[in-house]
């Protein structure tokens, strides 16, 4: 399996990171980068991956299935993730979640049909002064309401592909 | 040794030596504290919390599993507060857990289902639905049912630990956290069950045994395996004088818990459909059954002509046949038949070894010292592959002390994973590669060397002398094949050694054809195979030989045979065999057969057709004759007679050593094959991972 | 950047940099007074600048308030095994947002820290490890990183001083438990975050086996300063024994909500009134949730309390991560502590079996409650499930779990009681309202 010149730059820079012997440590960060960059942990990366460290394609599933950010099925070009926690909750964020599964008409971890958005329901994503909050990929939105989702999303919809 | 610390539990004091940790101690104290997750001899986890115990000055509970003994300690196991602990776990356990006992295959010897009844509530406060997970099989030897697993984590740790396979893991997190194959939906591994017979519930269940009966409704017999020269002990669990399952829970015997996928499974061959029942014999060109009289009879008269005119018979014996049978058939063949034609499948040079040691029998290794010393040198063998016992007991010595390992092997070894050293080199070129380890092996402060069937003759002899020159205590193991090969030769299965390698030349008697020489004699009167398969892959030349076979199935050999006799197999009769490390157990009858008959048996009624006076043929009667006429073998008999192991090895005086490398050669088989019986274990032949391969690492 | 307006009332040390143009910048950091910290350590021994950090009270940000400098004297120095600092920035804690305040406007200041720390110790290498929903923050650190190692602030021989040290950013992936300080080391190994039997401490045992301090980012954060102008001054704007400011994370029911810098022992109402506006829309305060969700849950009638440490565990809550969740009276206490229990059931490693099945029964109770499907034996039912969690789990995440659990049912009862039978949540209404 083959990565784009970054990537394999950044793992060469991530393995280089940790003492000699624990090149393991780069586990985490390979799976999550790579997944930025093909969409989703498939089992050839798993296997790939656990080819790279030298360890075995189960103790890499162990790990991908511990972590919530590491899935299996890819997300829309725009993943939204909607922190309903407890600050969330508070201001709004359970009304913004149910208002953004409305407005999609996808539930937790769906897809649109044309693939460019999905929904997660997240916890504390540490916008809790600035609650409700969401991030849209890695881009965090703060003081949202169901009006500025609306216009967001619109915003993102029409962003040039 | 650093002095003992002493503390006080439950009022009682206990001195025990530093690091012991509280639920050990408690134990030597005769006080149990519950435990799931905790395990002897595998990594600490403190998950479950059933061993939660209160300690004076700490404040709150702490789990007994992982706090070490203190000088001065005070420690309550049976406080209100603990008591309560305890309940509450069992309770959380139970909120998922299937409470139906009745039907679950661990019913009746379900560790969880003991806790609930000494320290549960009774009833559960749980009213929300329950998840439900479809039950997974993973090989035809396991089978998972999610629901059912407590998550303690002992079959990961056994198999990745233990076994060196790491072939389970645990995904998911929180309560959908789960125990996982390596293979997405199923296993790639040895098979071997250890992760089955680990698990406290009924989660992990044997395709073999499952839903077949109930603990309760067995008996239950401790013999020793019937594959491998490892010679593991085995307890089988018998209903209605059927085998239903192997294990050895109680840990009683050398490999304690241990058993590969033979041991615990294998023994299906024992009611294998075409297993003989009746004496075979051929009339007008067919073999058909006749009656044991008849058969017996025309054995004898056959024997006794040929003996007459002083024809040419020769005896091929067993690897797998009890000491006793093997020592009566050579006594059969030398003193009855008047040959010396007799000879067995050898794969390995213990001959050439004793010889080597002269008589040195401290120089012979124990599966004890593969525990317990400190070095070890593993020469041309897969030692996983073709001795798991052995495997597993370095594999515990590295875990546990730390033992250095060096390997040279032809390919890659699951050893090298922890080795100090590991050397590959095409074979006839390891001992120069042993050469080369001078420095760091004479740097070490004793060792133990295993070595394969490769080595032998001159090999041997290089091996030795080079271990001598260590200027360190050295000990040997030769491997050999089958459970009871090193028997085979202790009694004298050979053309040129007498029981206890005393030269036949001592007895004023010329040493006979070896095993390939019978087969090739154009001459050849009679040709007589017990438990043996040899025409699998040679020819038999004389055409006009009377052949007459024991066995438990009709093999290439048996279908050539005039006669054939139905055999008893290992788990249908009495007596001893004796292992790779020289050391004598005691087979216990599990079930009995009908129409077959121990080949003990045979040759005592063959004897007694043919009018010779061999000594009484009860298995003890056999043992006491050897135990007073092999040398080594005067083992103290109150170890045997309880099940227990005792080494042999015949000290004083040189042995007879051979000087035939083609004689010797291992079958070599894998953790999925044993010889000729493979073919007849459902088992062995239904999982994937047959018929494996050596050295692939 | 900022997300709020500063407060008057606010004392910044650690946040003085904020709003800064290009604060992030090594040279507004240099330009502030930035690494005169460093350079005045170097020329310290170890014990002298451990010396400081005793002076100081500085108590660990990251929950536990570990006395800083007691923990850095754990760290066998002279052993021979090489020696870790690891920033703890996984800031996971629902209420809390502040070490991304820390790391998204005075990178240098973290990595001041950590070098400092490094030089009590002896260590030469750092680890930061941020949760992986911060990928701007790594973005940030890594640039800061640079140039630092640049300009000859981090590698070999820093500043002429024969000091080695070399800095790391390590990504998370999603785990709340990977904020555990054993867990996180796990994770930093590659590994699943389950936190490891203790002792051995980090302090001994800690990153790759080897001894390891391992501090909450706004701990660190505030070495420098504590070095740079004396521990005594710092310890100063605190309470005798909480020293310094920290960072409060005001959310929920305010005006104002946002990260504010005040001392420690700061009046809890006067924060919600002065500082944070008041309760919005001139509602009467309820509750107030005064560290994290772990913490439990204060009464309106118990917000007249100075805001360190021993003032709140003396109150039966605790000071935790600086994350303030205000609730006004509009605000369900079921669907509060509900949503709390779904957090920490979401959460659990799933190690022990009384946080994984605790968490999943308690989150199963209280939705069953929520949807008025409560029968009356199940509020006793939640407090002694939750006591029966607490301090018999593996790690602290079950206490974090049943403490505040606890809290709800005993001091809020009445609430639990009106969603009995069938009853539709009283609050329901109310809390729409509050959208509008
Ligand atoms: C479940 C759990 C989650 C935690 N999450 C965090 C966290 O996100 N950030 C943090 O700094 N400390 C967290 N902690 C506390 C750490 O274990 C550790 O005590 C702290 O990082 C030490 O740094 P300090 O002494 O500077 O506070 C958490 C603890 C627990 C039990
Ligand atoms: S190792 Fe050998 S003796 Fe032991 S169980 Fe397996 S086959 Fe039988
Ligand atoms: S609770 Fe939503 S960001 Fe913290």
């Amino acid at each position: 399996m083959t990565f784009s010149p970054d990537m394999e730059a950044k793992f060469e820079k991530l393995v280089r990171s940790y003492p000699p012997g624990r090149q393991r440590s780069a586990l985490i960060p390979m799976l999550l980068y790579a997944q930025d960059e093909i969409g989703s942990v498939t089992p050839e990366l798993v296997d790939e991956v656990a080819r790279r460290l030298g360890i075995t394609p189960v103790e890499v599933d162990g790990v991908v299935t511990y972590y919530s950010m590491l899935r299996k099925k890819p997300m829309g070009k725009y993943h939204l993730q909607i922190c309903t926690n407890i600050s969330c909750m508070l201001t709004g964020g359970t009304e913004l979640w149910e208002h953004a599964c409305r407005k999609l008409g996808i539930g937790n971890k769906e897809v649109t049909p044309d693939g460019q958005f999905s929904l997660e329901e997240v916890e504390c994503i540490g916008a809790c002064s600035w609650a409700p909050a969401i991030q849209v990929n890695y881009d965090f939105q703060h003081h949202l309401t169901p009006e500025k989702l609306d216009r967001l999303i619109e915003s993102l919809r029409k962003a040039p592909q | 040794m650093a002095d003992l610390v002493r503390l006080e539990i439950d009022g009682r004091m206990v001195e025990v030596p530093p690091g012991t940790l509280v639920i050990n101690a408690a134990k030597q104290a005769g006080i149990e504290i519950p435990a799931f997750c905790y395990y002897e001899g595998l990594a600490l986890q403190a998950a479950c919390r059933m061993c939660l115990v209160e300690v004076e000055r700490m404040p709150k509970l702490i789990a007994s599993c992982t706090l070490p003994v203190s000088e001065g300690m005070v420690v309550r196991t049976e406080t209100p507060q603990v008591v309560e602990a305890r309940k509450s776990m069992l309770e959380f356990l139970l909120t998922n857990h299937p409470l139906d006992c009745p039907v679950c295959d661990k019913g009746g010897e379900c560790e969880l289902q003991d806790m609930a009844f000494r320290y549960g509530t009774g009833e559960s406060r749980f009213t929300e639905v329950k998840h439900h997970v479809e039950e997974q099989q993973w090989s035809p030897v396991v089978f998972f049912d999610a629901p059912r697993c407590i998550l303690c984590y002992r079959c990961v740790r056994i198999c990745s630990e233990g076994m060196g396979v790491s072939a389970l893991g645990v995904i998911n997190r929180g309560a959908s956290a789960e125990i996982a194959p390596n293979c997405d939906d199923h296993l790639e591994c040895d098979e071997c069950g250890m992760c089955i017979d680990i698990c406290p519930v009924g989660a992990l269940t044997s395709g073999m045994y499952r839903y077949k009966t109930r603990p309760w409704e067995m008996k239950h017999e401790g013999t020793v395996c019937a594959h491998c020269s490892n010679g593991c002990k085995t307890t089988l669990g018998v209903y209605d004088n059927r085998i239903m399952r192997g294990n050895n829970r109680d840990r009683s015997g050398i490999n304690g818990e241990f058993l590969c996928i033979k041991g615990r499974y294998a023994f299906d061959f024992v009611s294998h459909p075409e297993r003989l029942q009746s004496p075979l014999m051929k009339i007008d060109g067919r073999l058909q059954e006749v009656p044991w009289s008849q058969a017996l009879s025309a054995v004898a008269g056959r024997f006794s002509e040929i003996k007459a005119r002083g024809g040419k018979i020769g005896v091929i014996g067993s690897t797998r046949t009890t000491n006793e049978e093997n020592y009566y058939l050579q006594k059969f063949a030398r003193v009855g038949l008047g040959t010396n034609h007799i000879d067995h499948h050898r794969s390995g040079d213990v001959a050439t070894l004793l010889t080597a040691l002269g008589g040195r029998s401290d120089a012979l290794a124990t599966t004890d010292d593969l525990y317990g010393r400190k070095a070890f040198l593993i020469v041309a063998a897969d030692l996983a592959q073709q001795h798991p016992f052995l495997a597993f007991q370095i594999r515990a010595n590295w875990r546990h002390h730390n033992c250095r390992t060096y390997t040279v092997t032809p390919g890659p070894v699951r050893e090298d994973s922890y080795a100090v050293r590991s050397v590959q080199v095409p074979e006839g070129e390891e001992l120069d590669a042993v050469e080369a380890l001078r420095d760091s092996l004479a740097a070490e402060p004793e060792l133990v060397v295993l070595f394969g069937d490769t080595i032998k003759c001159d090999a041997v002899r290089r091996l030795v002398a080079f271990g001598d020159s260590l200027g360190i205590p050295v000990k040997y193991v030769c491997l050999v094949d089958y459970s009871n090969s090193r028997g085979a030769m202790d009694m004298g299965l050979l053309p040129d050694l007498l029981p206890g390698y005393r030269p036949v030349t001592e007895a004023g008697l010329e040493p006979g054809m070896t095993l390939p020489e019978i087969l090739a004699a154009p001459d050849l009167a009679g040709l007589w195979v017990v438990g043996a398969n040899p025409l699998t892959n040679k020819q038999l030349v004389s055409d006009a030989a009377f052949v007459v076979v024991q066995d438990l199935f009709l093999t290439e050999t048996a279908q050539r045979a005039d006669v054939v006799f139905p055999a008893a197999s290992a788990y249908e009769k009495s007596g001893t065999v004796t292992n790779v490390c020289g050391e004598v157990q005691r087979l216990k009858r599990a079930v009995s057969v009908t129409g077959a008959k121990p080949d003990l048996e045979i040759f005592g009624l063959l004897a007694k057709e043919m009018k010779l006076d061999l000594g009484i043929w009860t298995p003890d009667a056999v043992f006491k004759e050897i135990r007073d006429a092999v040398r080594g073998y005067n083992v103290p008999l109150p170890v045997i007679v309880t099940g227990g192991a005792s080494q042999t090895a015949p000290e004083g005086g040189p042995a007879g050593a051979t000087s035939r490398p083609d004689l010797i050669q291992s079958a070599r088989d894998t953790l999925f094959t044993s010889g000729s019986l493979s073919r007849f274990s459902k088992t062995l032949n239904s999982v994937t991972e047959r018929p494996g391969a050596l050295y692939r690492g | 950047m900022l997300y709020n307006e500063p407060s008057p009332l606010e004392v910044k040390v650690l946040t003085r940099r904020f709003g800064l143009p290009d604060s992030a910048s090594l040279d507004t950091y240099l330009a502030s007074d930035g690494y005169a910290a460093l350079r005045k350590a170097l020329g310290m021994k170890p014990e002298e600048i451990l010396e400081q950090m005793k002076r100081s009270v500085l108590r660990g940000r990251g929950g536990a308030g570990f006395p800083a400098a007691m923990k850095w004297g754990f760290v066998p120095r002279s052993s021979p095994k090489p020696k870790y600092i690891v920033a703890n920035a996984d800031e996971s804690e629902p209420g809390t947002c502040k070490d991304r305040l820390l790391m998204e406007n005075d990178p240098h200041q973290l990595i001041e820290g950590m070098m400092i720390a490094g030089l009590v110790v002896d260590a030469h290498a750092g680890y930061i490890y941020i949760r992986g929903e911060y990928r701007y923050l790594i973005e940030i650190l890594d640039r800061a990183i640079a140039e630092a190692y640049e300009r000859g602030y981090l590698g070999k021989n820093i500043l002429g001083s024969g000091f080695d040290f070399d800095l790391y950013t390590h990504t998370g992936a999603g785990a709340y438990e990977c904020g555990e300080e054993s867990a996180l080391l796990e994770s930093l190994e590659g590994k699943r975050g389950i936190p490891r039997i203790r002792p051995p401490f980090p302090a001994v045992v800690g990153a790759f086996q080897c001894p390891t301090v391992l501090n909450n980012v706004e701990t660190l954060s505030a070495v420098p300063a504590i070095i740079r102008d004396g521990g005594v001054a710092f310890s100063a704007l605190g309470t005798p024994k909480n020293g310094g400011t920290r960072l409060f994370c005001i959310s929920g029911h305010v005006n104002k909500p946002g990260v504010y810098e005040l001392p420690m022992g700061f009046n809890l109402l006067r924060m919600i009134d002065e500082v944070a506006g008041g309760v919005r829309d001139g509602r009467k305060l309820k509750a107030v949730i005064p560290g994290g969700s772990s913490c439990p849950v204060l009464k309106a009638e118990e917000c007249d309390i100075a805001m360190d440490f021993d003032s709140l565990s003396k109150a039966k809550s605790m000071l935790g991560s600086g994350g303030v969740v205000v609730m006004d009276e509009a605000t369900c206490m079921v669907k509060a502590a509900l949503r709390i229990m779904r957090f920490y059931a979401h959460e659990s490693c799933g190690w022990c079996i009384p946080c994984r099945e605790g968490t999943l029964w308690l989150r199963k109770i209280l939705t069953r409650f929520h949807e008025g499907q409560g029968r009356p034996s199940d509020i006793p039912l939640i407090g002694e499930l939750a006591k029966n969690m607490l301090g018999r789990t593996f790690c602290p995440l079950g206490d974090a779990a049943a403490m505040p659990t606890i809290s709800f049912v005993e001091k809020f009862r009445d609430e639990f009681e009106a969603h009995l039978d069938g009853k539709p949540c009283p609050f329901e209404e109310a809390d729409r309202t509050v959208l509008a």
